[in-house]
C-alpha cells in the first residue's frame, strides 16, 4: 500500500519541474499549455498523499500512516523528542475562525482543522451558544492549536482578530425539494452581516464561502467589501471543492480508477446545472460515451440534492463538505505558507468569462489567487460547450441576484 | 418543483446504490452495483461502526473513510444510517462504504468484519453520572453485542458506549454465553482520558501535546480514572497542586464538556477523534506492526479485579501483552485502592444485568 502511494508523494510531483516552471510564467491569464497532462505537477491533497508526506503538512499527520516503513521513521522521529528543550512548534502557524462553527457543517469540519498542523490558533464563531461546548470537546485533543469558542453578535468582532482565513458556514440548510437557490432569502442577511464584520476585524484576510447558494453569497461578500472599501479579488473563494471530490469519487467508481489517482476539474458554479465536470479533462485520460458523460454529468449536478433527500429532513452533506473545506483550506494555508504548486478549482472573481465570477482552476499563492487557469476552458468538447452555454443565463442571474440585494440594503 | 414519482424514482435510485443486494434496480444498469467497483478498496481492513449516525458516529464515520487502513466500512444504525452513508459516500477516498438501518439489517452489518466499533447509546446531559445511562445503554449494548457472537464472533471490538466500566463486562458476559469470548479481542476505549491527559499535561508544562505520553490506568468514569503522572513521558515531575490539579481535571475533562454544551450533549468530537486514533492501533496491530501500545480497558490479572484498563500491546489476535501497573507513588497508590472500589461496583453491576 505504502509503495503506491510513495509514488505520488509530494516529493515526487517536483519532477515534473519543467511544466511547473512554464506555468510560473508571468502570464497568468491565457497560458497555453499542449498536452492534457498539464497539472501533474499538482499537489493533490489526497487523503493518502497526504499520509505519505514526511513532512506534516496534513491533519492527518504522521500517525495515521499504515506502512511499517513509515511507523518506523515516526517511531525514529519519536526518539529525538527526549532532548531537553522543545516548545510547541507547529509546523506553520496560521489563525482560522469558522463562523457557523457548531452547525452541521461547522463541527466536523472545527475537529478536522483543528487536528491540522498547520493551524496555531482556531477561532469557533456561532449565535448558538453551545458553540462554546463544542470549544471546550475539541479543546481536548491532544494538538497544537488553541481553540476558542465565541456566541452572540456581541463576540463577532473578536473571534476575527488578526485571523488568516475566515470560513463562513453559517445558514440554514436545504430540506428535501428544496434547490440551493431557495436558501437566499435568509442565508443572504446572515452572509452579509457576516461579511461586514470581517471587513471591518480581518480585512486582509482569505474568505472561503460555504454558506449556499454561492452562486449569490460569493457576489453578496464582493459588493460589501466593496462598499466598505477593502475589496481584494484575490481573497474571496466560494467554496467547489465538494464538487471536485464528488466528481472524482464517481468517475473512480465508474471506469474502476483507484480513486486516489483521478482528477477532474469542476468549473461554472455551485448549483444545479451551473456544475460543469469537464470530464474531457480528467487525469488520468479515460473515454466516456456520451450516455456516460450524461449521466455522470447530472449526477454530479444533483449530488447535493441526492444526500438532501436521503437524509430526509435531517440535513443536507455534512461530512463531505466537511472533508472537501479540510482539503480546500489546507491547500490555501499551505499556499500562504509559500508553497509554489498549488492548484485547486473555485468560484472566484474572474475573466476567463463574460461573467463576473466563475469556478475554474486557480493557482493558489501568498495574496490568495495568484492565478486563473484560463487554459483549461480551451478544446471543450461540444457537449461540453453547450452545457457552458446554457449554465450561464443561470449563473448571471444568482450573481446579479446577490449584487442588487447588497445594493438595494446599501440605498435602503 | 418535483413530482413525488421523480422523487421516489431518486430515492430508489439511490437505495439501489446504497443497498448492493437490491437487484430490482433494473432501470439504469450501467449504475449498478457490479459496474461500480471502486478500485481503492485494495488491502485494508473491514470496520463496522454501530451507532453511525450518532453524535460521535458521525464524525467517527467520516475520519474512518479518510484512513489509508480501511478498506469496507459499514455503518449502521437504527435511524438516518442512509443519509449519512449517501454524504459519506460522496468522499474521494479508498474506503468503500455501505449503510445498513433497523435491526434486521444488523447480520448483513457485521457479517466478515474485521473490527467492530461501538458508539451506539444515549448520552449525558448536565447533572447526569455515566452511571446514570447504564439502564438503557446496557440493553443496547447487549443486543449488539448477541449479534457480533453470531456473525463476526472473531472480530476485534472496540467499545465506546458509556459506561464503559459496566458495559465491557456486559460485553464479555454476552459473549461467554454464546462460547465465542475471546478476551484478547474486547477493550473497552479509554483513549480519549488519555488524549484529555496529553493536553493538559502539555499545558502545564508548555510543550507539544503531541510529544506528551501519560498513561491513564484504571476504568473510564470519575475516580477510575487514574493518569500516573509519574510515569509520563517526557520524565517530568509535578507539585502537588499540579498532581491534584490535573488529576481532578483529567478525571472530570468528559463532565467539563457535558456542562459547556449545556444540554446540547457530551464530547463527541473529540471522543471520536480519540477512537479513531485507537481504531487505527488496533488496525496496526492486526496488519503485525509490532510495537504498537496504547492504554484500553480489557480483560486482565495484574489486579484482583476482572477487568482493568492499562497499557496494552497490541497485534494480530488483539491484545498480546498486558503491561503491569509499574511503579506509583503514594498519591496514585491512594488513588488506585479509592479507583478499584468503584470499578468492583460498576463491574459487578455489569455482570449481574447478564446473569440475572
Amino acid at each position: 500500500m505504502a509503495a503506491t502511494w510513495a509514488t505520488l508523494s509530494i516529493g515526487s510531483t517536483f519532477s515534473f519541474l519543467p511544466r511547473a516552471a512554464a506555468m510560473q510564467q508571468p502570464q497568468p491569464v491565457g497560458v497555453k499549455l499542449a498536452t492534457s497532462n498539464t497539472f501533474t505537477s499538482f499537489c493533490r491533497l489526497k487523503a493518502a498523499t497526504w499520509v505519505n508526506c514526511e513532512m506534516e503538512s496534513s491533519f492527518l499527520g504522521r500517525e495515521s500512516n499504515s506502512a511499517p516503513r513509515h511507523s518506523f521513521a515516526q517511531r525514529a522521529q519519536k526518539q529525538k523528542v527526549w532532548s531537553p528543550q522543545y516548545r510547541v512548534q507547529p509546523q506553520a502557524s496560521f489563525k482560522v475562525a469558522i463562523l457557523g462553527a457548531a452547525g452541521g457543517i461547522g463541527q466536523p469540519l472545527s475537529l478536522l482543522i483543528k487536528m491540522s498542523p498547520l493551524v496555531s490558533t482556531l477561532y469557533l464563531y456561532d449565535i448558538a451558544a453551545h458553540v462554546k461546548g463544542v470549544a471546550a470537546d475539541l479543546s481536548h485533543c491532544n494538538t497544537p492549536s488553541q481553540v476558542l469558542g465565541f456566541t452572540g453578535t456581541s463576540q463577532l468582532a473578536n473571534s476575527l482578530k488578526r485571523v488568516d482565513v475566515v470560513v463562513i458556514t453559517a445558514g440554514v440548510t436545504a430540506k428535501p425539494g428544496m434547490t440551493r437557490a431557495d436558501l437566499f432569502s435568509i442565508n443572504a442577511i446572515i452572509v452579509k452581516t457576516l461579511v461586514e464584520a470581517v471587513a471591518d476585524n480581518c480585512p486582509g484576510a482569505l474568505i472561503h464561502m460555504i454558506s449556499n447558494p454561492v452562486n449569490s453569497t460569493v457576489p453578496i461578500a464582493a459588493e460589501v467589501m466593496k462598499q466598505k472599501g477593502v475589496y481584494d479579488p484575490k481573497k474571496l473563494f466560494g467554496i467547489t471543492t465538494l464538487d471536485v471530490v464528488l466528481v472524482n469519487t464517481f468517475v473512480a467508481q465508474k471506469k474502476n480508477l483507484k480513486v486516489v489517482d483521478v482528477d477532474v476539474p469542476v468549473v461554472g458554479g455551485h448549483d444545479g446545472i451551473t456544475i460543469l465536470p469537464l470530464l474531457s479533462k480528467t487525469r488520468p485520460s479515460v473515454s466516456f460515451t456520451d450516455e456516460e458523460v450524461l449521466e455522470l454529468t447530472v449526477r454530479i449536478q444533483n449530488a447535493g440534492l441526492e444526500v438532501v433527500e436521503a437524509k430526509a429532513g435531517a440535513g443536507s452533506a455534512t461530512l463531505s463538505m466537511a472533508y472537501a473545506e479540510a482539503r480546500f483550506l489546507e491547500s490555501s494555508l499551505r499556499a500562504l505558507d509559500g508553497d509554489e504548486s498549488v492548484y485547486e478549482c473555485s468560484f472566484v472573481q474572474s475573466d476567463v468569462t463574460d461573467l463576473p465570477f466563475f469556478a475554474s482552476r486557480v493557482k493558489l499563492g501568498k495574496k490568495g489567487v495568484e492565478a486563473v487557469i484560463s487554459s483549461e476552458l480551451q478544446g471543450l468538447t461540444e457537449f461540453e460547450q453547450k452545457a457552458l452555454l446554457a449554465l450561464k443565463p443561470e449563473l448571471k442571474a444568482s450573481i446579479e441576484k446577490g449584487v442588487t440585494f447588497v445594493q438595494k440594503q446599501a440605498a435602503a | 418543483m418535483k413530482t413525488t414519482a421523480e422523487a421516489n424514482q431518486r430515492i430508489a435510485r439511490i437505495a439501489a446504490h446504497l443497498h448492493p443486494t437490491n437487484f430490482q434496480m433494473e432501470e439504469s444498469s450501467s449504475l449498478r452495483p457490479a459496474n461500480c467497483r471502486s478500485k481503492g478498496a485494495g488491502p485494508g481492513f473491514k470496520v463496522a461502526i454501530l451507532g453511525a449516525a450518532g453524535g460521535i458516529g458521525q464524525p467517527l464515520s467520516m475520519l474512518m473513510k479518510m484512513n489509508p487502513l480501511v478498506s469496507v466500512l459499514h455503518l449502521y444504525d437504527v435511524v438516518n444510517t442512509l443519509g449519512v452513508m449517501a454524504d459519506i459516500s460522496h468522499m474521494d477516498t479508498g474506503a468503500v462504504v455501505r449503510g445498513f438501518l433497523g435491526q434486521q439489517q444488523l447480520e448483513n452489518a457485521l457479517t466478515g468484519m474485521d473490527l467492530v466499533i461501538i458508539p451506539a447509546g444515549v448520552p449525558r446531559k448536565p447533572g447526569m453520572t455515566r452511571d446514570d445511562l447504564f439502564n438503557i445503554n446496557a440493553g443496547i449494548v447487549k443486543t449488539l453485542c448477541e449479534g457480533i457472537a453470531k456473525y463476526c464472533p472473531k472480530a476485534i471490538v472496540n467499545l465506546i458506549s458509556n459506561p464503559v466500566n459496566s458495559t465491557v463486562p456486559i460485553a464479555a458476559e454476552v459473549f461467554r454465553k454464546s462460547g465465542t469470548y475471546d478476551p484478547r479481542r474486547l477493550l473497552g476505549v479509554t483513549m480519549l482520558d488519555v488524549v484529555r491527559a496529553n493536553t493538559f499535561v502539555a499545558e502545564v508544562l508548555n510543550i507539544d501535546p503531541r510529544e506528551v505520553n501519560v498513561p491513564v490506568i484504571g476504568g473510564h468514569a470519575g475516580v477510575t480514572i487514574l493518569p500516573l503522572l509519574s510515569q509520563v513521558k517526557p520524565p517530568s515531575t509535578f507539585t502537588r497542586e499540579e498532581t491534584e490539579y490535573l488529576t481532578t481535571r483529567i478525571q472530570n475533562g468528559g463532565t467539563e464538556v457535558v456542562e459547556a454544551k449545556a444540554g446540547a450533549g457530551s464530547a463527541t468530537l473529540s471522543m471520536a477523534y480519540a477512537a479513531v486514533k485507537f481504531a487505527e492501533a488496533c488496525l496496526r496491530g492486526l496488519s503485525g506492526d509490532a510495537g504498537v501500545i496504547e492504554c484500553a480497558f480489557v480483560d486482565s490479572q495484574v489486579t484482583e479485579l476482572p477487568f482493568f484498563a492499562t497499557k496494552v500491546r497490541l497485534g494480530r489476535n488483539g491484545v498480546e501483552e498486558i503491561f503491569p501497573l509499574g511503579p506509583l507513588n503514594e498519591y496514585e497508590r491512594a488513588g488506585l485502592e479509592k479507583a478499584k472500589e468503584e470499578l468492583a461496583a460498576s463491574i459487578q453491576k455489569g455482570v449481574a444485568f447478564i446473569r440475572k
